[in-house]
């Protein structure tokens, strides 16, 4: 089942796509789900897609990318037998993680589609998941992630039928990061929506690892929604890698919500993207949380990307921190949009936030906006935006070592981006990354080099290259 | 090897270096000394190529025979000059290992030599570790990242020991060190010190001249030469201060 796109708007077309395609999507689903999407439906034909005018959408124009024609599929567009190690394999050296893999948003199956260890932690497809844990998936779904916040955000809680689902314990600390890979790979153009679900028992600890990636060079529109749910004195350490094609438009909406004494660092790094938007809203949900959002960008050429923070401190004794860091080339263009709540009674918050830029050209663009908004009286908070050259002192120490002008920016470049890099905790991805920031830096690699991933199509066998030098 | 002369230097519009002159030959350990603010750091500076806002509007800086004004800062370097900051500047992400490196080979390959093998590196790292006591943790920080301020100096030196200068220009390096770090870093100056290159040392205080022993002593004061005499000067200014100079002039 697929759809055409030409001719009228994606938004008409997809609300004429559901209406007609009612059986298809609600396959599988429980009548709370159903009214879920219904409901979420109705929202999105309120809002619509964001244009110009929308709040928070100014800086970004997403007209473009919505202008394209795109094909969307009901169904996977692939055989239920998809060997998931002939399409990718991750290259990061010594990161030993369970790797959960969607291919254009759709779950693939290695040993079913539904797995539970024997800590009970269960790892899956968010479809199986809606038949065996319907009572967790009506309990969550589309609970935190809110239609309102934007048009994309309502689409997607309206047809998103498969994604990620997992489910970790009270009580278990999970071992072994999970890493969650979205890999476009397509012929056609196509619009992609799927929601992965995350939920952390009380007293339990994950580390998650989100890759977004393109293997082909196809014009696409990816709008993933994530909502991961923390626990009472549960931890989640996340990380965001994102290296698309320079024709893709990747909407990633994630919304998490942490329980009292919870723990949350999430890192977003995004290293080649046509339009990259990210959209975190966090919530602080009792006291004693703390959140740290980060996040680092390196654009060029006519690369957009955007990162949206929504941090809501409910609860008394909270800290946030956030601190997201851009270098800007050629004529690409960051936007910024931090918000901080602070609600009346969430008295003794320590919240700060921070956006430095280094832009390297005339022609590069950043907007970034910090915004405070504190009802609270007794709290501590600051926000800070930079957009600046480098440091004269730093280039002076540096060129009289005998390091000329080009090496000495690149190795302060690096440092300014590195800030954020060394908040990563799990040490084959601080050293991947640490690797292709620098190489990044360089101009050594082009889009499909630069991948984290070192990817191929179906048809072809992988090979991939060891760093010996990290042996 | 250096021959400075008539040097004048502005800082915005203000002048702080007002016709100076000083010659150093190889081999030669060179003390200036003088109050706070009379241009000692300026000189410094300027020495290693600084821009910006510091202007020489007249006079000539001459190293190894050649006029410097119109060398980059980075080729100052690799012909052989060397400063020792007083405020080494803090480099997040930056690896000491990583930062001596790629220093290293473009020196090298501004000679025309190729790139430094890992083991020569290696060696090199582990006699200048030595050379100032340095653990090798230090080395795989970032640049003076947290670096407490005998640390920094430490690293100064160690720095100086990878990179072989000709000319090493030490701004107070004594500055906010212990005695203990003090010794550690004189004896790294003293251990690196041949025939053939030579050391400017700034300072405030005579301490350091106690285990860097100069060759001459110059007292730079309101932006000029006012005294020049062999390492007794220095024990003279300990003495008496810098007030009694005033009247000199």
């Amino acid at each position: 089942m697929q759809t055409k796109t030409q001719n009228i708007s994606l938004g008409q077309k997809m609300i004429q796509t559901f209406e007609n395609n009612h059986e298809i999507i609600f396959k599988g689903d429980s009548s709370t789900i159903i009214d879920r999407r219904k409901k979420a439906l109705e929202e999105f034909k309120h809002l619509g897609f964001p244009n110009s005018k929308t709040e928070n959408w100014r800086n970004t124009n997403i007209s473009k990318a919505l202008g394209a024609n795109y094909q969307y599929y009901l169904e996977p567009t692939f055989q239920d037998h998809v060997n998931q190690d002939k399409i990718f394999k991750c290259d990061i050296p010594h990161l030993e993680t369970d790797m959960i893999s969607q291919l254009n948003g759709w779950f693939i199956s290695k040993n079913g589609s539904l797995k539970t260890d024997v800590h009970g932690v269960v790892v899956g497809s968010l479809a199986a998941a809606k038949k065996s844990h319907s009572h967790l998936i009506d309990q969550h779904y589309g609970k935190i992630a809110d239609d309102k916040k934007s048009g994309f955000v309502a689409l997607n809680n309206a047809f998103a039928q498969d994604g990620v689902f997992i489910y970790v314990p009270n009580n278990v600390q999970a071992s072994v990061p999970l890493q969650m890979v979205n890999i476009i790979n397509h012929d056609e153009n196509i619009f992609v929506q799927n929601h992965n679900l995350v939920i952390i028992g009380d007293n339990s600890s994950l580390q998650l690892v989100q890759c977004d990636d393109s293997v082909d060079h196809q014009q696409s529109l990816i709008n993933t929604v994530t909502e991961i749910y923390v626990g009472k004195n549960s931890s989640l350490d996340h990380y965001k890698l994102q290296n698309k094609n320079d024709n893709s438009t990747l909407i990633n909406s994630i919304f998490i919500n942490l329980e009292r004494d919870a723990h949350l660092s999430t890192n977003a790094i995004s290293l080649n993207g046509g339009l990259i938007r990210n959209e975190n809203y966090v919530t602080l949900n009792g006291e004693n949380c703390e959140a740290n959002i980060m996040g680092v960008y390196l654009v060029d050429k006519a690369q957009h990307v955007d990162n949206q923070v929504f941090v809501d401190h409910a609860y008394p004794n909270c800290v946030s921190n956030e601190l997201f860091k851009g270098i800007v080339d050629d004529s690409a263009h960051a936007v910024f949009n931090g918000h901080i709540l602070v609600r009346r009674d969430a008295q003794h918050t320590i919240a700060f936030q921070s956006n430095k830029n280094i832009l390297l050209t005339d022609k590069a663009t950043v907007n970034t906006k910090p915004f405070l908004e504190i009802y609270a009286d007794d709290v501590k908070c600051s926000h800070g935006a930079t957009i600046g050259q480098i440091d004269e002192n730093a280039m002076f120490y540096l060129k009289s070592r005998g390091i000329g002008e080009h090496n000495a920016k690149m190795l302060l470049m690096y440092a300014f981006a590195a800030e954020v890099i060394n908040h990563i905790k799990i040490e084959p991805l601080k050293i991947r990354i640490d690797d292709m920031v620098k190489k990044r830096l360089r101009g050594e690699l082009s889009i499909c080099e630069q991948c984290v991933l070192h990817c191929s199509t179906m048809e072809k066998e992988i090979n991939f290259e060891i760093d010996m030098s990290r042996v | 090897m250096l021959s400075i002369k008539n040097l004048h230097v502005s800082i915005k519009g203000k002048e702080i270096i007002k016709g100076l002159n000083l010659e150093v030959k190889p081999g030669e350990v060179h003390a200036i000394m003088g109050p706070n603010g009379t241009g000692k750091s300026t000189l410094a500076a300027v020495i290693a190529g600084r821009e910006g806002i510091f202007d020489v509007t007249e006079g000539e800086i001459c190293y190894k025979g050649k006029d410097v004004s119109e060398m980059s800062i980075e080729d100052r370097a690799r012909e052989g000059i060397f400063l020792g900051f007083q405020y080494p500047v803090e480099i997040p992400g930056v690896s000491i290992t990583n930062f001596m490196r790629t220093a290293i080979n473009e020196i090298r390959q501004y000679k025309g030599l190729e790139q430094i093998s890992a083991t020569n590196f290696l060696k090199a790292m582990e006699d200048a570790k030595k050379l100032v006591g340095i653990q090798s943790k230090l080395t795989n920080r970032s640049v003076n990242e947290g670096f407490s301020g005998g640390e920094k100096k430490k690293n100064e030196i160690f720095q100086m020991a990878m990179l072989k200068p000709d000319l090493a220009i030490l701004d107070e390096t004594d500055s906010g060190l212990d005695i203990d770090a003090l010794k550690v870093v004189a004896n790294g100056v003293n251990m690196l010190k041949t025939k053939d290159n030579a050391t400017i040392v700034i300072t405030h205080y005579q301490r350091l001249l106690d285990y860097i022993i100069p060759d001459f002593v110059h007292v730079l004061y309101n932006g000029k030469i006012v005294k020049s005499g062999k390492k007794e000067l220095a024990l003279e200014l300990e003495l008496k201060g810098y007030d009694w100079l005033k009247d000199e002039v």
